[in-house]
């Protein structure tokens, strides 16, 4: 089958047919280079802060960039690189797992790329916008933590531009992470192929799922608390503010509340993604899918009971504090049944180590180990040693480092010969993984100890009194290993677009429907939508059925692409750039676009061609 | 290391980690030296155990299965296996009893450690400010920063606020962190058993100068405790007429010291530490350097480069000025 070539759907060469693309894959692939953009400066200042913290009196840098580094770090390694790489995932492959052309929604997709995108910038200018308001530095990036905790963040204690970067920042992000939700949980439920049936739909879909609905409604929760933070510092009132009857805490509550879910958006996509990976490389199909499935699901419920474990210190008594912990542990449990039923999965398989598989059981390593650690805070009067120390970045490390991060580079090598049609370098992915494996242990491990010998978190500095100078010292080599690793990872990726090996349709004798197509796969991905009659429709006798050659196929239609979403786009940060530069025209030029965006794009011609 | 904390030694690398980077750790949370403290250790090492167990556990058979199912050449197609009921149910139940065994214990021990305080307890109020510690002892009439003083064997009663942002009062050697929120007053009670200097600092993040907002719990025996009260409520110590001192108390009221800090009967401003007793105390700024005359006239050059983010600015002493200013806030024990 060859690969349809013309500006069908954005699909041609060149810079236009990229801006309008409406193409699910198109959009994937954009998704994935800008998280992957954005995980490296995450990555860069997460090595400023371990060259920094190698010593003990370090002064690479001073106290205030150091705490816009953590700040930064902390948010674009969550708003910018991992949830976005999840969403890469959820834009390239859920449609062809499900046997659907594209998203329902294909413009809302690309609008949804193109606010991430812009959002992401209007945060990062922050680093070199100081100029812009005679700040007296370059860099003015916010600088209260990724959990901007009022009532620092307020204008008598913040009074520069730095948390209106981080503020309107995240209300842009969360416009794009909201149309995305919408946009998969309708694509899920409405656009399945005939047969795909809900107790049919592949782990990576189902996880999707609960991904999407847990960010339409968390994601409200915190545009909520940051409006009323907007409000205190732009029009004086005091929703967090003592001096007349607010209170500081009611912050915590709404971020902690859209937080907690929020981990486990993070978390439950790399899930799906190991689901797949395992199954395939044990050459054994899932084990307990239905209880997969469902302590997915229950995890996604559990996710809204258990916010104040964020807050144990604040002081919310013991009656709080033992409901809260009881919750807490209780989510250990659909945890562990995952882990059980991954277990159960290779047991008796014939485990083929790729460079996938590596990082599958990488995953499972090591999210165990921050899975345990996490039950350690879960008992509140252990957790008031632990809370905002090194301990606590030990522990969501090997979550969100272990467990996200390698879940997701298992997806990379495990879907990029289907996103390119070439396969990554085994050889130098056992290197990557390799390297990464102990660069991560070496960094976040001696981090538990450095925390349980009373290294707070969040500091630029630390006397060497405490004897953790050694620790971390170790750490910052770890951290510089991760760094090589991905560096060797780039590599493969770069040598691999001339000298990749070509994949074929489907190099590791996978069971879901994305294997059944061309790598990449045309525009319109399926000749003829399949109809799916089991839950591993090419591990089982009633596979999809291949079109006899010369067929003739119905003509059907593709949507075109369209400029309007990213002009949309663009109308936010403008209207963002006003309060922060105390600009009011910029806010009807920014509205103006907006609206001309949206009007433009309701009254497109119908989006069919050929 | 201290004796019961054995269970490290199983991890060489971590162990070869602390012999080389020696100790004493005056800021660990592995030797508790109070009952709230000691009440927390116990439990962490409650669940420290049971998490070894499910580690040793989930990674030993992770392992066997990568050796042992690894693909070997010419072996069949592995058995389709879809689930099985029993052992659903049984993975699902055994984490559940576990976390019994660990609830149980924890519920106990919040209660436990969030009593109301004994009748007799001292009461001491903490105030965090961006960035030092204000200590009040309302019935002794004493008011300090940054270096609290606790009679070994009593039960104190602390009483916690904030005059600004969210900061959080930790001394890991007494126990556990308590954040200090505006518009709150925050209670922690807890009894230090035994005589020493414990390190400690803020753990909450509150702005540009968060790492050097540390403090010193000085835990002495009850009769110290008295000599210090008693010293701490004396008048403010008498400069010699015609001293360098003198001319240094001048200068203190010249450059406008006294609109910020408490000192003695000359100012009562409460923007700053109350220095009546500087001299008595072994850290200046926060707990950032130690109080001695070469650390005094670096802070009082210029507090900003020294503290980032301070409060208090640089007031542009002349060397001259600065060596009376030193001598007379040494005089002030």
């Amino acid at each position: 089958m060859s690969r349809p070539k013309g500006g069908v759907g954005g699909s041609g060469g060149g810079l236009m047919s990229w801006l309008t693309t409406t193409d699910h894959k198109r959009i994937g692939l954009l998704y994935f280079y800008t998280a992957f953009a954005f995980f490296l400066i995450g990555g860069l200042d997460a090595l400023v802060i371990r060259a920094q913290l190698a010593q003990p009196d370090g002064h690479l840098v001073s106290a205030e960039t150091y705490n816009q580094l953590f700040t930064m770090h902390g948010t674009t390694m969550i708003f910018l690189a991992l949830m976005p790489l999840s969403a890469s995932f959820f834009n390239y492959i859920v449609p062809l797992q499900i046997g659907a052309r594209d998203v329902a929604f294909p413009r809302l997709n690309a609008f949804s790329y193109w606010v991430f995108l812009f959002g992401g910038l209007l945060m990062n200018a922050s680093w070199v916008a100081g100029p812009l308001f005679h700040a007296g530095q370059l860099n003015v990036a916010p600088d209260a933590g990724w959990f901007g905790y009022a009532n620092l963040t307020s204008r008598q204690y913040s009074p520069g531009p730095n948390i209106d970067f981080w503020m309107f920042g995240l209300q842009i992000l969360g416009v794009s992470s909201l149309a995305a939700g919408f946009n998969f949980i309708v694509t899920i439920l409405n656009m399945r192929a005939p047969g795909m049936r809900m107790m049919r739909l592949p782990v990576f879909c189902w996880m999707t799922l609960v991904t999407s609905f847990l960010i339409i409604t968390a994601f409200p929760v915190v545009t909520v608390a940051l409006v009323l933070l907007m409000f205190d510092r732009f029009f004086g009132t005091h929703f967090y503010l003592t001096s007349a009857g607010g209170d500081p805490v009611l912050w915590q509550h709404l971020f902690w509340l859209f937080g907690h879910p929020e981990v486990y958006i993070l978390i439950l996509p790399a899930m799906g993604i190991v689901s797949e990976v395992l199954p395939t490389f044990a050459r054994k199909p899932l084990f307990g899918y239905t209880v997969v499935v469902y302590s997915g699901v229950l995890i996604g419920f559990m996710g809204w009971g258990v916010w104040s474990h964020h807050m144990f210190a604040v002081g919310l008594g013991p009656i709080a504090d033992s409901v809260f912990a009881a919750t807490t542990m209780l989510i250990a449990v659909p945890t562990g049944v995952k882990i059980f039923n991954w277990l159960a999965t290779l047991w008796g398989g014939q485990l083929r180590f790729t460079s996938a598989m590596l990082f599958a059981l990488g995953f499972i390593a090591l999210f165990t180990i921050g899975g345990l650690s996490g039950i350690t805070h879960a008992a509140p009067p252990a957790d008031l040693q632990q809370t905002d120390t090194y301990y606590v970045v030990a522990h969501l490390h090997y979550v969100l480092f272990g467990g996200t991060v390698f879940g997701l580079f298992a997806g990379m090598y495990y879907w990029w010969p289907k996103m390119t049609g070439r396969l990554l370098s085994e050889p130098l992915g056992r290197w990557h993984f390799a390297l990464m494996f102990v660069g991560m242990n070496l960094a976040f491990f001696p981090m538990h100890l450095i925390g349980l010998l009373g290294m707070p978190r969040r500091i630029y500095t630390y006397s060497p009194e405490l004897g953790v100078a050694t620790l971390n010292l170790v750490s910052s080599v770890g951290a510089f290993l991760i760094g090589v690793s991905v560096l060797v990872f780039i590599w493969n990726v770069w040598r691999t677009r001339t000298r990749g090996q070509l994949a074929g349709n489907d190099p590791w004798g996978g069971a879901t429907l994305e294997w059944t197509i061309a790598s990449p796969p045309p525009v319109h991905n399926f000749d003829v939508i399949p109809t799916v009659a089991s839950r591993l429709p090419r591990w089982t006798k009633t596979q999809v059925k291949a079109i006899p050659e010369g067929a003739e196929l119905a003509e059907f239609p593709v949507p075109s692409g369209s400029i309007w979403p990213l002009v949309t786009a663009l109308g936010l940060p403008i209207l963002a750039l006003a309060p922060l530069s105390h600009t009011l025209p910029l806010v009807f030029v920014g509205a103006a676009i907006v609206l001309l965006g949206i009007y433009r794009w309701a009254f497109e011609p119908p989006p069919l061609e050929g | 290391m201290p004796s019961h904390r054995r269970w490290l030694l199983p991890l060489p690398l971590l162990s070869a980690a602390i012999a080389a980077c020696g100790g004493p750790f005056p800021q660990s949370t592995l030797r508790p030296r109070s009952d709230f403290a000691g009440a927390i250790d116990v439990l962490f090492t409650d669940i420290f155990w049971w998490a070894v167990l499910v580690f040793v556990l989930v990674e030993g058979v992770l392992l066997f299965i990568i050796i042992r199912h690894r693909r070997r050449e010419g072996a069949p197609t592995p058995r389709p296996t879809h689930g099985h009921t029993v052992l659903e149910i049984a993975w699902t139940l055994a984490p559940a009893l576990v976390l019994v065994f660990i609830a149980v214990p924890t519920m106990r021990t919040i209660f436990a450690t969030q009593a109301e305080a004994p009748a007799g307890a001292l009461r001491v109020a903490v105030v965090g400010h961006q960035w030092w510690w204000e200590y009040r002892y309302p019935d002794l009439g004493v008011v300090t920063a940054n270096e609290l003083y606790l009679p070994a064997g009593r039960p104190v009663a602390f009483e916690l606020t904030s005059a600004d942002v969210i900061h959080s009062f930790w001394a890991p050697g007494l126990g556990g962190k308590r954040d200090v929120i505006p518009g709150r007053t925050n209670r922690l009670v807890l009894r230090p058993d035994s005589v020493d200097t414990f390190l400690g600092q803020c753990a909450e993040f509150c702005g540009a100068s968060h790492a050097n907002m540390r403090l010193r719990v000085m835990v002495v025996s009850d009769l110290a405790f008295q000599a210090w009260v008693r010293q701490q409520r004396a008048s403010a110590a008498l400069v010699p007429r015609g001293s360098v001192a003198e001319q240094g108390e001048q200068a203190f009221r010249r450059f406008g010291c006294i609109g910020c800090h408490t000192m003695g009967t000359m100012s009562n401003a409460l923007v700053g530490p109350n220095l009546t007793h500087l001299g008595s105390r072994t850290t200046i700024a926060g707990g950032l350097f130690p109080n001695d005359s070469a650390h005094l006239a670096r802070w009082l050059a210029d507090p900003p480069g020294e503290k980032p983010g301070s409060i208090m600015p640089n007031m542009h002493v002349p060397p001259a000025d600065l060596a009376t200013l030193i001598a007379f806030l040494r005089s002030m024990r």
